[in-house]
């Protein structure tokens, strides 16, 4: 089970931003005006499970730069709204690194941490190549989207899709809400909004597929996404190898320190 | 100027706290080669050599197990580090390799101390001193198997860089520590570590593109090369001067810890700043796109 989240019908009304901290007792933060038009959120971490990233492009209404969509003709502005969130990657690089076993996939296909289990290490928060769990300085111990794993083992959708109002984040079966985009993607290119593209939706990237994928409508970096990420665990033999012959030859140093007769 | 969503990071900074996490790479480096040196130094008879090193290697394996815990947001649950072993996380294998290493080294030290069971003694400081290399090293697949830029990318350095920054951090200790008579084998390990380490380092400065940039930048980086080069300059005298000894054996260890550091501040650097993501994923997917 999965997202899928259209940002083209994302209105920017942070319902996903309520409903997840509601539901899933995240703590507030203090009021904190970040001057980055209407999101003050900032970023995902421990205490924001849901990001609603606003974006105001300025289009000279002079020059066409190809860029048709969500526009006022006016001034020349367009916005981009997009609602980010936990991946839920196929190959999940903070699952991957948790020595402890904390963090795990769900009977959904999601990734959750056990916060009984969860030590705090923090591996998991350089790990994850979009940035998304963090250690909650007050705890000790890290959070992130669960994907509303109590909501689904009750037959719900998760918190955020269900408050949703325009259904830019849908919630399902991962190969149906893939045929979905699909056909959106094909319609909104239709219309001539070129830059439309999907944003995690290939299973053969290099996190295997986002088990929460995206439209979006502009390069992904424009809205603090990767644009390539990749688990780095699928270097981690190489890794090990290069490890290993650095310690041979720290071995054989220092026998080799040893040899010879003594003066 | 790479687009960005208001300059913000696309990953976040690790969490891992200074000076705990870089002191927990140095003192595991120190702790492996010291007990390498000391399992040598008892099958070849040098015995002020061989205290020392086990004597440092237990020291600085129990400090490095306090900084890793200390580091924990929940330290009272560190013993789940060995609740699972996990092949997939080079924390869970390090844990693997660091507690049984630690044991060792400490019995092996112990028994040096009170000159109970020299037998046991000895056979405990020859697994730590098989384990030792291991020690060197593995904290460099730590680093490397994250997202962090600067810390994946220079994977095939790191660990070498890493070995022979533990080797010269032992040299020094031996340096100031051992006999006059045995200071001969400490001052070998110093040179092949400088070796290993300056060459590595400066492959790791240069070769990764944009993302060499926090490296190449880096002041301690820097300091640590002069004051390692200083060590193994120094040590050409050390064999008669007690004072070239105890001068080559401090910047030896000044430069290890040093080096640490830099490279820890360096990939949380290149954490910060979302260029370094940016432009090499772009890279990458044009270059798989003409291939
Ligand atoms: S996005 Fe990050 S936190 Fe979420 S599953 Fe992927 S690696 Fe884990
Ligand atoms: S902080 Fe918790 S969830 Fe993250 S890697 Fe460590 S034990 Fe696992």
């Amino acid at each position: 089970m999965g997202f899928f989240t259209d940002t083209s019908v994302c209105i920017g009304c942070k319902a996903c931003e309520v409903a997840c901290k509601e539901w899933n007792d995240v703590p507030a933060k203090e009021l904190d005006l970040l001057g980055t038009s209407y999101d003050n959120t900032g970023e995902l971490g421990a205490n924001s499970w849901r990001h609603v990233a606003f974006i105001e492009q300025s289009r000279p209404s002079t020059v066409d730069l190809g860029m048709p969509g969500v526009r006022d003709e006016q001034d020349g502005v367009r916005w981009l709204m997009s609602s980010d969130v936990c991946k839920h990657c196929t190959h999940a690089a903070c699952l991957d690194v948790c020595p402890t076993g904390s963090l795990f996939r769900t009977e959904f296909g999601t990734v959750v941490v056990q916060e009984d289990i969860c030590n705090g290490c923090g591996y998991c928060v350089p790990a994850c190549p979009y940035g998304v769990i963090e250690r909650r300085e007050s705890d000790g111990r890290a959070f992130k989207c669960t994907l509303c794993y109590d909501r689904l083992g009750d037959g719900l959708e998760p918190a955020c899709a269900k408050a949703c109002p325009t259904d830019s984040i849908q919630f399902g079966e991962l190969d149906e809400l893939r045929e979905r985009a699909d056909r959106r993607l094909a319609a909104l290119h239709d219309k001539g909004e070129s830059d439309a593209r999907l944003y995690g939706r290939d299973p053969d990237d290099g996190v295997g597929g986002d088990g929460a994928f995206f439209l979006l409508l502009d390069e992904p970096e424009v809205y603090g996404l990767p644009p390539e990420p990749f688990v780095t665990t699928r270097d981690l033999p190489s890794m090990w190898k290069h490890a290993a012959v650095a310690a041979l030859g720290v071995a054989a140093g220092v026998v080799l320190a040893f040899a010879g007769k003594r003066r | 100027m790479t687009d960005s969503y208001y300059g913000r990071p696309i990953l976040k900074e690790p969490a891992w706290k200074v000076p705990d996490v870089p002191a927990y790479l140095f003192l595991g480096g120190l702790a492996g080669a010291s007990a390498a040196m000391a399992a040598m130094a008892d099958a070849t008879g040098r015995a002020s050599l061989r205290r020392s090193g086990r004597l440092v290697a237990a020291g600085a394996a129990t400090a490095s197990v306090g900084a890793l815990v200390h580091d924990l947001g929940r330290p009272a649950r560190f013993l789940n580090m060995l609740r699972v072993f996990k092949p997939t996380s080079p924390l869970s294998v390090g844990s693997w390799i660091l507690a049984p290493f630690s044991g060792l080294a400490t019995a092996a030290a112990g028994s040096e101390v009170t000159g109970w069971l020299p037998g046991v003694g000895r056979l405990a400081g020859i697994g730590a001193g098989v384990l030792g290399p291991a020690m060197c090293t593995y904290t460099s697949v730590l680093l490397a198997d994250t997202a962090v830029p600067a810390w994946h990318d220079s994977y095939p350095e790191l660990p070498f860089v890493f070995g022979g920054s533990a080797m010269t951090s032992a040299a020094g200790v031996a340096m100031l520590a051992a006999a006059p008579q045995d200071r001969a084998p400490a001052r070998k390990i110093g040179w092949i570590g400088t070796a290993m380490e300056v060459a590595a380092g400066l492959r790791m400065e240069r070769g990764h593109g944009i993302v060499s940039e926090p490296y190449a930048r880096s002041g301690l980086l820097k300091a640590g090369r002069g004051l390692t080069l200083l060590g193994a300059g120094l040590s050409v005298f050390a064999r008669r001067s007690r004072i070239a000894a105890a001068v080559a054996g401090s910047a030896y260890l000044a430069g290890g810890v040093c080096t640490r550091f830099g490279v820890f501040n360096a990939g949380v650097e290149s954490s910060r700043d979302p260029k370094y993501v940016v432009v090499p994923q772009k890279l990458n997917r044009q270059t798989s796109k003409t291939r």
